[in-house]
This record gives structure tokens, C-alpha cells and sequence, in this order.
């Protein structure tokens, strides 16, 4: 059973999802057993995830090669600390989700949960391949489950967004397909690891090809990640989205930056010869402007939203930062953030609809409005929130920060890296204040009692689940630092990678 | 034989590229059919192009590479699954927003643009 371990992640979501599109689960007045269903299957990926976590931690990095064909040959999923950590984050971020849902966005459509999970299917295999044919896979999985999560419910705004949404990713798969055509011509190999080999071997008539894929690659993890300037579609998808399905989409973003992270280490990382680090010189200023672009946003941003949208792209931003630092410290420190950020605005966007849905028409753009009914609650939850995102003591925010920060010391971009984060946090807190302050304080005086039922406590387990990680981290920080330190210590450490392939000593 | 691959290939790929920068979702939905097509003659070339080669090892002198249409099988399914995805979600566009325009509304200057000349004075 252990031997099996890393395809569990994959299995459980696949079959469950599968099972649930059945009779026992179909019929509209069968919500309550698919709401059954999904909550168990989610525990399910939960309990699997952990033990991959604790598996991983004690006997190092697993590799699972599907039908027992052996690299560089047949398709590897390979969890080491980085994969197995992400995948824990994805199930915990989807058990809010799904408890956040039962409050009745799940039954505007018949397909609801089977989806989540297939799109969470997606996800774990972005984060587990090895092969780089196989991420385009997982890739379509996910990107087709989004499509259908991102029209759920209906509606004129979300329809148009979604157009956007489908046709750019369209596209994006297409670079996707030309630039693995591209690797594989050239290094006749799709396996992660046994790439990083062989791309070093090339004469340079080939490298400068490899170059062209390697460069294509990135506009295609760029436009997932919504990299500067690929970014256009996020704030409004997200903004368009049902809550729940936006906070699942935080992480979509994060599987491009995994990508950036897995692919242009692994592959061109220093090992490479001519082609170390070529992507670096790019993602250099193109991460300082995603900042700044992100924080114009969410000064400019006219509901809660699609500022939290843009505070997505902050911290996409910062990401790329740690990145294009390249030292494993660096990287350790991004790995930290990345945990942070997903699940704060994940939560932000739940706290959004359920003050959204309370405000009568105004919904969760800043105007003036009718007072809120469950002020306390969602007052202690959104400033809370805004507290952790914007990186104030005592809450994780800060930790991700500082730990970016402090990897940023001593290297030649100090200036910029410090300057961008403190700026964009400054104004992070400007903007969310003044929301918080138009949201909570300035109402309408009171007519007539609202007809508005308060958040259900569905709505608020789901969010408080994503909340109370944020605690938690800083809490256990000394815990959360080593692991990520060492998860970035394997990621940087390819010789390991390929012992662990049985690829060692295969080099010509 | 290369030349003429190549060409082909260029010539959608153009002919998608161009399809998709289009206003109106139909000429998109064709661009991104046609760089699909595109996509896949290319994602087949990069085993190289063969004449007469089996896929086999020891069936004949030559052989061709297998991965690359493996490769381009899986992308046909995908790319025609989301191709159908497409033309269902711009039906429904065209049916919520009331035409078939990709941002679904009309660009801010379109009236001097197509404003017919020649009319009245």
C-alpha cells in the first residue's frame, strides 16, 4: 500500500468524483448525500495527504512510475517535500471550500461537487508529475473543471468573463504544446529529470532551440500564474466567480508558480550550461511590476472582490521575487509565503460574498449601504483577515513576509525587493482600511429590518477553517520554516532527483 | 517534404493567430481550431520527419519515433474536447449578452469606425 501512495491523491478524487455523477448521488433532492459524499471524500484527500507529508519527511522523496515502466520511459510522479506539501495545501484549502458551498451555492448547479473534485484531481497531478507531457494533462484536467466551476450559477458578467477565460487558456495551451514539441525535438525526452541532463549535453545549434521552448514555457506558466503582463484576466474572473470557486481558484495561480519554481530549477537551473538561469533577467523586473500593478489595483479596486483579486497578484508578485532570487533560501521563503497567501485570500474571498450577500444591493463594492447584520462575526473575520494579508504581527502574513525579506539581504537587488514588499504592504493596509471602514461603518441609517438571512454557519466554518491556518503558522513557524527549508533544499538538489530516478551515471 | 510541412504549419499557425486577435467569437473559435491543427502537426514533426519507418525496433531499418504520435493522439482528444467546450460556451455567450462579440459588448469607438460613408450630406 505504501508503495502506492503517491497515485492515492490522484485515485480518490477520480473515482469519487466519477461515482458521484451515478444514481445514488444524481436527482435534485439528492444534494444532501452528494454533500455527504464530497465532505468525505475531501477528508479522504486530507488524511491521504498528511500521510504522504509524514511518509515523505521519513524516508525522503517517493517515486511512483505508473504501469511500472522505469524512466526516463514511462510516466513518473515523483512527491517529494515540495509536491507532497502542496498537495496537503490543495485539500485543505478545497475542505473550506466544500464546507463553505453546503450554504447553497453547491445547489444552483446539478454538477457542482463532482467538479470541484475533478478540478482538484487537476491540481494534485500538476504538483505530483514528472513528466512534462503529463503536467499538460493534468493541466487540461484542471483548466476544463475550472471552465465549467467559473459558469456555475449563471449570469450575464460571469459568462463574459468566462469567454476571456477559456479562449486565452485556449491559447495558452497551445504554446504549452508547441514548446514541449520544441523540448522534446531537441533533448528527446519528456521526463523532468532526465531533461535536466541532457539539456546541458546540447551542441549549440540545438541549446538555442531548447531556449525557444524553455522561453515559450514561461509565457505559458506566466499566463496561469498571471505574471506581468499576463494578468489582465484575473482580477475580473476572480471577481466574477462564485465565492467558493474563487477561493479554489487561489491556488490555481500557484500550480504556473510551482511550475516556474519545479521547471526552471530542475531543467535550466545551474546545471544547464549556456541555459542556467536564462529566464531570470526577465522575471526580475516582470515580478517588481506585477507588484506594483497589483497594488495600483487594489487602491483602484471598487469592491472587496477584485481587490482581493489584485492582492492575488501581489503576491504572485512577491513569489516571483523569492524565485528570481535563486538560492535555496530564497525559495524556502517563497514556499512559506506561497502557503500563507493561498489560503489568506482564499478566505478573503468567502469573508467578501458573505458581507456581499448582507448588503442588499450595494453587495461588496464600497459605497454606502445598509448596515450589515452580523457586524461583530464578519467585522472579526474580515479584520483578521485584512491583518494577515497585509503582513502584520502576530499572523503569518508577517512571518512570509520577513522570511522573504530577510533571504532578499545581502544580494544585489536588496533595494528593490525591500522597497517593493514595504511599499505594497503600506498600501495594502491604506486600501483595506478604508474598506473595512466603508464596509462596516458607513451605512445607511436604519429603516426597515433587512430581509437578509445572516451567513449560515456553513459559511462561516469554511471560512474560519482558512482563517485559523493563518494562527496556526506563526504559531508553529519553527515547524513550517524547517520544512519548507527542506523542501527547497530537495528541490535544489538535482543529483538527488536523479539517483532517486535510477538516472545517475546514465549521462553520455 | 520539409518545406512543404513547414509552410503548412506556418500558415495555420498565421491563419489561427490571426482568427483569434479577431472581435467576434466565431473567427476566434475557428483561429483556435486551426492553431490546434497547427499545434499538432507541429507536436508530430518534432520526432522528425520519416518516410516508410516503423515504429517497431527491429521491424525494419528505419524506424520512427512512437512518442511524439502518442503525444499527438492525447493532444487531438484534448484539443477537440475544448474545442467543443468552446463553441457550447460561445453559443451561450451569444444567447446571455445578445451578440457574438468576445468582450461582449460593442469597442467604445466603433460608430466612427464603420460609419458608412457616403450617406446623407
Amino acid at each position: 500500500m505504501i508503495a502506492h501512495l503517491p497515485i492515492l491523491p490522484l485515485i480518490i478524487p477520480m473515482i469519487g468524483g466519477l461515482l458521484m455523477l451515478l444514481p445514488p448521488f444524481i436527482g435534485p433532492e439528492k444534494y444532501q448525500l452528494r454533500r455527504a459524499g464530497s465532505l468525505v471524500l475531501i477528508l479522504m484527500q486530507i488524511a491521504c495527504s498528511i500521510w504522504l507529508i509524514s511518509s515523505v519527511m521519513q524516508d525522503g522523496a517517493i517515486m511512483y512510475a505508473v504501469g511500472d515502466w522505469q524512466p526516463p520511459f514511462g510516466i513518473i510522479l515523483y512527491a517529494d517535500h515540495l509536491s507532497a506539501m502542496l498537495v496537503a495545501l490543495t485539500s485543505f484549502l478545497g475542505l473550506g471550500v466544500v464546507l463553505y458551498s453546503f450554504a447553497g451555492t453547491d445547489s444552483l448547479g446539478k454538477y457542482f461537487h463532482p467538479l470541484i473534485h475533478f478540478q482538484l484531481l487537476g491540481i494534485y497531478g500538476a504538483f505530483l508529475t514528472n513528466d512534462l507531457f503529463n503536467l499538460f494533462v493534468f493541466f487540461e484536467v484542471l483548466l476544463i473543471a475550472s471552465y465549467a466551476l467559473l459558469v456555475h450559477g449563471g449570469g450575464k458578467q460571469r459568462t463574459a468573463a468566462s469567454v476571456h477565460y477559456v479562449i486565452l487558456n485556449l491559447v495558452g495551451s497551445s504554446l504549452f504544446l508547441i514548446a514541449l514539441g520544441t523540448l522534446y525535438g531537441t533533448t528527446g525526452t519528456l521526463n523532468i529529470a532526465d531533461m535536466s541532463q541532457r539539456i546541458g549535453q546540447l551542441p549549440e545549434s540545438q541549446a538555442i532551440i531548447a531556449q525557444v521552448g524553455g522561453s515559450l514555457l514561461l509565457i505559458v506558466f506566466g499566463l496561469k500564474a498571471a505574471m506581468l503582463p499576463l494578468h489582465f484576466w484575473l482580477p475580473r474572473t476572480y471577481a466574477e466567480a462564485t465565492a467558493p470557486v474563487a477561493a479554489l481558484f487561489a491556488i490555481m495561480t500557484k500550480v504556473g508558480v510551482y511550475c516556474i519554481f519545479r521547471v526552471y530549477t530542475v531543467i535550466f537551473g545551474e546545471q544547464s550550461g549556456e541555459l542556467a538561469d536564462m529566464i531570470v533577467a526577465w522575471v526580475w523586473p516582470l515580478a517588481i511590476l506585477t507588484i506594483a500593478v497589483g497594488t495600483i489595483g487594489v487602491l483602484a479596486s471598487p469592491s472587496l472582490r477584485m481587490l482581493t483579486g489584485n492582492l492575488v497578484l501581489v503576491s504572485i508578485g512577491t513569489l516571483l521575487i523569492a524565485f528570481s532570487l535563486r538560492t535555496p533560501e530564497a525559495t524556502a521563503a517563497g514556499l512559506l509565503y506561497l502557503i500563507h497567501s493561498t489560503l489568506i485570500t482564499g478566505a478573503l474571498f468567502l469573508i467578501a460574498d458573505m458581507i456581499g450577500k448582507q448588503r442588499g444591493k450595494a453587495v461588496d463594492r464600497f459605497v454606502i449601504a445598509r448596515k450589515i447584520n452580523q457586524q461583530t462575526v464578519l467585522g472579526i473575520m474580515f479584520f483578521v483577515a485584512a491583518m494577515v494579508v497585509a503582513g502584520l504581527p502576530p499572523f503569518s502574513g508577517f512571518l512570509g513576509k520577513l522570511v522573504v525579506l530577510q533571504s532578499a539581504g545581502g544580494t544585489e537587488h536588496v533595494s528593490w525587493v525591500w522597497a517593493a514588499i514595504l511599499i505594497s504592504s503600506l498600501i495594502t493596509i491604506v486600501a483595506l482600511s478604508r474598506a473595512g471602514t466603508t464596509l462596516f461603518w458607513r451605512h445607511a441609517p436604519v429603516r426597515e429590518e433587512s430581509d437578509e438571512s445572516d451567513a449560515s454557519v456553513w459559511q462561516i466554518s469554511g471560512a474560519l477553517v482558512l482563517l485559523v491556518a493563518s494562527p496556526l503558522i506563526a504559531l508553529f513557524g519553527n515547524s513550517f520554516v524547517q520544512y519548507t527549508n527542506e523542501a527547497a533544499a530537495h528541490l535544489h538538489d538535482i543529483p538527488y532527483l536523479l539517483e532517486m530516478m535510477n538516472l545517475a551515471g546514465d549521462a553520455k | 517534404m520539409e518545406t512543404l510541412y513547414v509552410i503548412c504549419v506556418g500558415v495555420l499557425t498565421f491563419c489561427g493567430v490571426f482568427l483569434c486577435l479577431r472581435g467576434r467569437t466565431f473567427s476566434v473559435v475557428v483561429g483556435l481550431t486551426m492553431l490546434s491543427y497547427a499545434v499538432n502537426l507541429f507536436l508530430f514533426s518534432s520526432g522528425r520527419l520519416n518516410l516508410d519507418g516503423a515504429a517497431i525496433l527491429g521491424m525494419a531499418d528505419k524506424y520512427a519515433d512512437p512518442l511524439p504520435q502518442a503525444l499527438v493522439l492525447t493532444a487531438i482528444v484534448i484539443g477537440f474536447a475544448m474545442i467543443a467546450f468552446v463553441v457550447i460556451l460561445s453559443i451561450r455567450a451569444r444567447a446571455d449578452l445578445g451578440n457574438d462579440l468576445v468582450d461582449g459588448r460593442e469597442p467604445p469607438d466603433t460608430p466612427k469606425l464603420v460609419k458608412p460613408r457616403g450617406g446623407k450630406s
